[in-house]
């Protein structure tokens, strides 16, 4: 009775409120736009750089960027948006986290945005409904990953990046054998870096890139295919050239072994060149997944990871498109694939990087075929959930506590057990 | 509540016309009987009617205790519950095998008054204990790592070095190297309230054993055991309540996926993967609660054997 009698009012009230609200709002904030984002440590370079060459070319537009810890983003987010108090733009995680979003209508509909023809379907791909019809955020960044290589060993030792598997062990064993060195810099202690560095990092050279992945998701490949098995086989492999007690390292121990200078070789995603810029006083240079035979094609993970969307509550839909039509700018590219190297901009447009690293990174785009982590897409919807089991089995093939074939079948029985498609 | 102060007052009544109703009692219990009912009792029963439900698409419906079922006989679900009661169980043993006899040991020595600095070793052995686990997780994989660590060369000093391994990343140990940090970072809880009821026991109870020509075995083993075992049994069940809480440290030292292969996940961190979700996994509010519940219940009935096997047989002695 109580809720029945007083929600009249209530509305009333509400709707007084909405009105005297927007009526402000529409005051001031045709030209205020606030960013939502979980890249607390980029807010120099949006604040410093991005946001005032954007006000050169659009003055009449404030922006504001607005932070929270990443940690705390996916839930923060969510609240804000439950409360209507989220900013204008929306930083997208990838896939389901975003898409969530969208299906409960906190996201906007990007369709006929014109910034959004420069991206590839690849690159798109985090921010689409299954389907394929709904764009509901633009993509910003990816990361790329590959191995990073000191040069000073390399050079003492007389290696050069090597170029097919054969050469990558043989080299491996080199530095075994011949140096003090570490060949190879990575733990599993935090198991991440098994399923990410190891298995996504070689994988789609086995599995041939997006062809493997979308037949992942169609059902007409398994995990217990070939492809997947003998990426785990050379992940096994991989056991001897690693850290002693690697079983305990963690990743930070990993980037230490690596800046200290300790470790030859760091299987790497492209964002440890910001932290080797500034811990690592050598030189160090980076080479793509090794492909099994000279002249091969080459497959590299290039995973979509940062994306940007709009608030569909907010007042200010129409600034923000402008402001993501410049996103789509070669400017913005440039500005941003200069500040944060190791993130990529996704546009078609070329870039230029002053990064020496960074521009090796980029450059495999040319010569090899990009995919994104094939664990991302769809496949991790269900219970049990394929990513965390490639964290777990991908880190006990290393370990050498499970062998590829019962990691594949693992996972493939994993997935059987609620993936229609390939049941 | 007014009906029973009513009866109160009426009851009362009979016997003295005058009595003022008890509104100091209100005035007392009320603040934080409020506070216990918003913080506590009302959570705990919300979470408790959440596990009932299931929330699809943002939608909720009743679903009864499916939850529970799924979460006891769905082998994806059943297989990590089990494995993790399982390692609370261990963890569990560990600090009552390790965590309480130690505190009990630490507490009867510095109680004699013949040890000198006891108050120096007291505050050192309880310092850890005020530390924040994150550090000491921090601090203890620096100690153990099998790169920067200083233990390797320890052991190699005392001649084991042969021993050293990767504990914390070993399947077979590191559940039990945890056990081991804990034990640590804790001891001092038991052996503070040991100690304090070691201080009660008045002197001519001891004075008059040594009389009848005790030893000072005999003197513990006969007068003081006894006289704290009902501190020995409440630090049993702090510590059940305490580990099978128990989070921070392996969410500090292996994170929430609490590996390898989950040999160390307890069930706080296997409620923290299903309440919040992990990396890719969405959590799920109600499958979360159905976890909780199943924690509380399990410390409910922890508490409640306690309560009817070991706590009624407690003799309790007045000095």
């Amino acid at each position: 009775m109580l809720n029945v009698r007083s929600a009249l009012p209530m509305t009333k009230l509400t709707c007084v409120t909405a009105l005297v609200l927007s009526s402000m709002g529409i005051a001031q904030a045709a030209d205020t736009l606030s960013i939502e984002s979980w890249r607390s440590d980029d807010a120099n370079i949006w604040n410093d750089v991005i946001i005032p060459a954007f006000n050169k070319s659009h003055p009449d537009i404030k922006v504001t960027f607005a932070p929270t810890p990443p940690t705390e983003y996916n839930s923060a987010l969510q609240a804000k948006l439950k409360a209507g108090s989220a900013g204008d733009l929306i930083t997208c995680r990838p896939f389901d986290t975003s898409l969530e979003l969208y299906k409960q209508g906190y996201l906007a509909n990007l369709e006929g945005l014109e910034g959004l023809k420069d991206f590839s379907d690849v690159a798109k791909s985090a921010w689409v409904t299954d389907d394929g019809k709904d764009q509901f955020c633009f993509p910003v960044a990816s990361v790329i990953h590959g191995y990073v290589y000191n040069k000073e060993i390399f050079e003492e030792l007389e290696l050069t990046p090597p170029k097919t598997r054969a050469e990558f062990f043989e080299l491996l064993d080199t530095i075994k054998s011949e140096s003090r060195y570490t060949p190879l810099a990575m733990g599993t202690a935090d198991q991440w870096e098994a399923a990410t560095m190891g298995f996504q990092n070689i994988g789609p050279n086995y599995w041939k890139g997006e062809a493997g992945r979308k037949a992942l998701l169609t059902g007409e490949a398994k995990l217990t295919d070939a492809p997947y098995v003998d990426t785990w086989k050379e992940l096994a492999q991989w056991k001897p050239y690693l850290g002693r007690g690697f079983e305990a390292q963690k990743y930070s121990d990993s980037q230490n072994l690596f800046t200290l200078g300790r470790a030859a070789i760091y299987p790497a995603g492209s964002w440890d060149i910001q932290t080797f810029n500034t811990q690592a006083d050598f030189e160090f240079g980076a080479f793509p997944p090794p492909v099994p035979k000279a002249g091969d094609t080459c497959y590299i993970s290039d995973h979509t990871d940062m994306g940007i969307g709009i608030n569909a509550g907010s007042d200010n839909q129409a600034a923000a498109k402008v402001f993501l039509n410049w996103m789509a700018s070669k400017e913005f590219a440039t500005l941003y694939a200069n500040a944060v190297p190791g993130f990529f901009p996704l546009s078609n447009a070329p870039v230029e990087l002053k990064d020496p690293v960074a521009q090796e990174f980029m450059s495999w785009r040319n010569h090899c075929e990009s995919t994104i982590r094939n664990s991302y897409q769809i496949l991790s919807r269900g219970t049990p959930n394929l990513e965390n089991q490639l964290w777990n089995v991908s880190a006990q093939v290393i370990n050498g506590t499970m062998t590829p074939e019962q990691a594949a079948k693992e996972t493939q029985d994993g997935l059987e057990q609620w993936y229609k498609p390939q049941q | 509540m007014h009906y029973i102060l009513r009866y109160v007052m009426t009851s009362s009544n009979q016997h003295d016309e005058k009595k003022p109703f008890p509104w100091h009692l209100v005035f007392f219990l009320g603040p934080g009987l409020l506070i216990y009912v918003v913080f506590s009792v009302y959570p705990l029963l919300d979470t408790l009617f959440l596990s009932l439900y299931d929330e699809q698409n943002g939608q909720s419906s009743f679903v009864g205790l499916q939850n529970f079922i799924t979460l006891i006989t769905d082998e994806t679900w059943s297989q990590a519950f089990w494995n993790a009661l399982v390692n609370n169980f261990k963890f569990f043993a560990i600090h009552m095998l390790l965590q309480n006899p130690i505190g009990l040991i630490l507490a009867v020595l510095l109680s004699s008054p013949k040890l000198r600095l006891s108050s120096t070793y007291r505050t050192l052995i309880f310092m850890p204990t005020m530390l924040s686990v994150v550090i000491v997780g921090f601090v203890w994989q620096l100690l153990l790592s099998p790169l920067w660590g200083i233990s390797e060369n320890f052991l190699y000093d005392i001649g084991l070095g042969q021993y050293f391994d990767a504990w914390l990343g070993k399947e077979g140990s590191a559940l039990i190297t945890l056990g081991f940090i804990s034990v640590w970072q804790f001891v001092g809880i038991p052996m503070m309230l040991i100690y304090a009821t070691l201080l009660n026991i008045p002197d001519d109870i001891i004075d008059a054993s040594v009389v009848d020509g005790a030893n000072s075995f005999q003197t513990f083993w006969h007068i003081k055991l006894p006289l704290i075992l009902p501190t020995i049994a409440m630090v049993s069940i702090l510590t059940f309540v305490a580990n099978f809480n128990a989070f921070e440290l392996i969410y500090a030292v292996k994170g929430a996926l609490a590996g390898p292969n989950f040999s160390t996940d307890l069930m706080g961190t296997f409620f923290y993967r299903t309440f919040f979700g992990f990396q890719l996994q969405q959590g799920s509010a109600s499958m979360g609660a159905a976890v909780a519940t199943l924690m509380f219940l399990i410390i409910l009935v922890g508490v409640m054997l306690f309560l009817f096997f070991i706590q009624r047989r407690i003799q309790r002695f007045q000095f």
